[in-house]
Parts: structure tokens; sequence; C-alpha cells
């Protein structure tokens, strides 16, 4: 089997690319290597860990279960497409105060399930935010910081 | 952990997809929650992928008096969040909500699920419990099977090579219907569940996470003592075969058959 080249037009973090991709390619890889965004982590291609979440279309999706030649005409969004240009964001400010993160490796996925859901449902009960970020595994913090955390962003806030 | 290298088709219309899909070793792509783990693990090497998320008359949903119609490209978070879904066939939505984790369910489908046939899977389960329809589409045209016909046994289906799962009919049923499963952790597969509908002083029930694919069984009287219907459990569960080392589901089937007949009742 020929492993022919496609050109692909998609828009990462508001901006339009035209990249050449083989359609084995994940857009995890894609978005790694040719776009040169390694905000998306990837950690178990196999869509458990959760690592390499994006967002499609602004729906959390695994970028390790996507072809990059799928993402043509849709709208990505990685971790680097919530990050402010200088300091962080609001929910990146409460994942260090609540010390939501050791190594790191699984933070941009959380981010990016946590700010879905914050934007979808601004006030989740416990239950929610344990609900939504059950695909996402952290191997450092036990997920107690992670929640505390996304909870503190309620307007009525959380345990501090 | 990278796929080998496929030709990839796009497809519009279901014709195209079906055309494409004559070519040997070619397979659709729908969700792909299940085929590209597959495929990254090499376990699955299929030279043409045909994909089927740009074709827009599969994924519709229509509740009708009597029925609900989905299109094959329904997404499993549209079983969970979709209004007229949760009106019409709440348990559908509840056990959408078991499939995997958010990101999974914004992407895996209904086809899929029903294509994949996983004997441990919510929807294949569900389907047989409430005698769905399964429409699939080939070169030969159109046909429709029931889901007791259709899942034929471990990840095997009556679809033919070239067919693709075009649509689901679901006759709402007319009973309560009850739903609860054992899981090791969220989001997992099934370890054993059960569909319980309560109809009159009848119903049935139907198991799946054991055996070889979902069985439904009817029961025209269940008794109201729980020891008494303990042993009806018992007697239905034996007539799914298991494995030597799956004969502790059996218990699990057992109990997870009564919880979810008291779901049905609406008791805690």
């Amino acid at each position: 089997m020929a492993d022919e080249r496609s050109v692909v037009e998609l828009t990462v973090n508001g901006r339009p690319y035209r990249v050449e991709v083989s359609p084995r390619w994940s857009l995890a890889d894609v978005l790694r290597h040719r776009l040169g965004l390694t905000g998306t982590h990837v950690g178990c291609e196999q869509g458990v860990c959760g690592a390499c979440t994006v967002w499609l279309d602004g729906e959390p999706v695994r970028s390790c279960l996507l072809f990059a030649v799928q993402a043509a005409g849709h709208e990505i969004t990685t971790v680097e497409g919530i990050t402010p240009a200088e300091g962080l964001s609001p929910l990146q400010e409460a994942f260090h105060r609540h010390h939501a993160l050791q190594c790191g490796y699984c933070t941009p996925g959380m981010l990016l399930t946590a700010e879905a859901l914050l934007r979808r449902n601004p006030a989740p009960d416990e239950a929610t935010v344990r609900e939504a970020l059950t695909g996402n595994l952290c191997r450092c913090t036990g997920y107690q910081f992670i929640v505390d955390a996304v909870l503190s962003m309620r307007p009525s806030g959380g345990e501090d | 952990m990278k796929p080998v290298a496929f030709d990839y088709v796009a497809a519009t219309t279901v014709e195209e997809a079906v055309n494409a899909l004559r070519e040997p070793g070619a397979k659709v792509l729908a969700g792909g929650q299940s085929l590209v783990p597959l495929m990254n693990f090499r376990l699955s090497r299929p030279s043409r992928l045909v994909d089927i998320n740009g074709v827009a008359s599969m994924a519709h949903i229509e509740v009708r008096e009597r029925e609900l119609i989905l299109g094959a490209l329904v997404r499993h978070q549209q079983l969970v969040e979709d209004p007229e879904i949760r009106r019409s066939l709440p348990v559908l939505s509840r056990a959408a909500q078991h499939i995997g984790h958010w990101a999974i369910r914004t992407r895996g489908t209904l086809g899929g699920s029903v294509a994949h046939a996983d004997p441990a899977a919510e929807l294949p389960a569900l389907l047989v419990a409430l005698g769905a329809t399964i429409a699939v589409v080939g070169p030969e045209g159109t046909r429709e099977l029931t889901a007791e016909a259709f899942f034929e046994g471990f990840y095997t289906t009556a679809l033919a090579p070239s067919e693709l799962v075009t649509q689901v009919k679901l006759p709402l049923p007319q009973g309560a219907v009850g739903f609860k499963e054992v899981v090791r952790r969220p989001g997992d597969f099934a370890l054993a569940g059960a569909y319980v509908e309560r109809l009159g002083s009848g119903g049935a029930v139907t198991w799946f996470g054991f055996g070889d694919r979902p069985r439904r069984f009817s029961v025209r009287e269940w008794p109201s003592d729980p020891e008494d219907r303990r042993h009806v459990w018992v007697e239905l569960v034996r007539n799914v075969p298991v494995e030597e080392r799956d004969q502790y589901k059996y218990e699990l089937a057992v109990a997870v058959a009564e919880e979810s007949y008291r779901d049905a009742g609406g008791e805690e």
C-alpha cells in the first residue's frame, strides 16, 4: 500500500493551516510534529489516558483516535489555544494555586476537559466534575487537587 | 503504536460509502473509538478506510408515536443530552452515560457500537432488550434485521463486508425498563449488566457483559418475593454459556438483574 500524502486545510486555535499529511497520521502527531504545537501530549495512543484531549469544534475528543485528514474543515483547539499570550488563564492559575499538577504530563488534557465543562456548566457539583474527568488519568496528584482547582472556578468558589 | 498505511475515502452519501466498501479489506470509519485503537495496535489492518462522518443523511433523530428512529451516526453524547431522546426513551440516555468517557462519547456512534458488537457494550444489549430493528445497506440494496438476528456472537454480526449500518429503529417500550451494570471503574465495559422490563405482572430480562452476545429472556410473571425472584434469575442465567473463568459472573448477573428489576419499579 502506497503511503500517499494529501493536503488538508484545518483551523487550529483560530489560525488556518495547510498541511501535507498521510491518512494514517493521527491528529495528535500532526499537531506536535507538523505544526509544532507540543502542548498536546501523547500517552497511551489507545484512547484511554486522555493526555491528547483537544477540542473538535468545541467538543473534547481524543486526538490519538482521530486522523488528521478527518480534521479537514474543522476547528481544533489545543491547550495553546486556551492559554493567554501572557501569563496563565484563570483555570491554569487555579491549577497552580491548588497544586493540581506535579509532572504535568496529563495537564493539557485535564485543562481542556475542565475548561469545556466549565464553559457548559459554570457551577458544576463535585460529582459532575469527577464524572467529566474520569476520562483523564493522572498518576501524580490522586485527583483531589485537580477536582479542588476546578471547583474553585465556580462563582461561589471552592475550598482553597 | 501507529497504524499501517491505508487508502482513505471520505464518503458524503450512503451510495458512495457502499461503493467504496466493495474493495476487499475496506472498513467503515465512524467514530473510530474502537477501530482506531485496534489499528494503532495493528490488530486491525484495513487496506482502505471509508470515512462516513460526512454522510449527512445518517445523523437523524426522529421521535415518532411508537418508535425512536436514530441514524447510525448519532453520537453517544447526543443520546445522553438530546432532550427528545431523554423524554421519549430515558433508559437509552442513562445507558449511554455509561459508555466510555466524555471525549469518547463525543465521537463514538450508535452504528459503530452496533457494528462492532462488543458483547459487554450497553447499546447492542438495549437494542436486543427493546426488539429494535437495524437497517443495513449494501450493494444488493437495503435490508432490515432484528437485533436478535443481527448479533451473532463475539464481535460478530450478520453484516456482510460491504454492508453499512444506516439506521436503528427502537420501539418505545410499553412497560418500565430498568438498567444496571457492574464495572470495576466508571467508563469501563461492564463485567455484567441487565435491562429488565416490567409490563403488567411479567416482562423480560436482557443480560450483557458475559457470554458471546446480549441475551433476552421473557418472564410471564415476576414472583413478588425477592427470594423467589432470585430463583428465576438463577434458572434463566444458566442458559447463557460462559467460559470457566467467568463462572463468577453468574452471581453478578443475578445481583444486577435484581437491581435492574428494582430500578424499573422505581425502587432503590
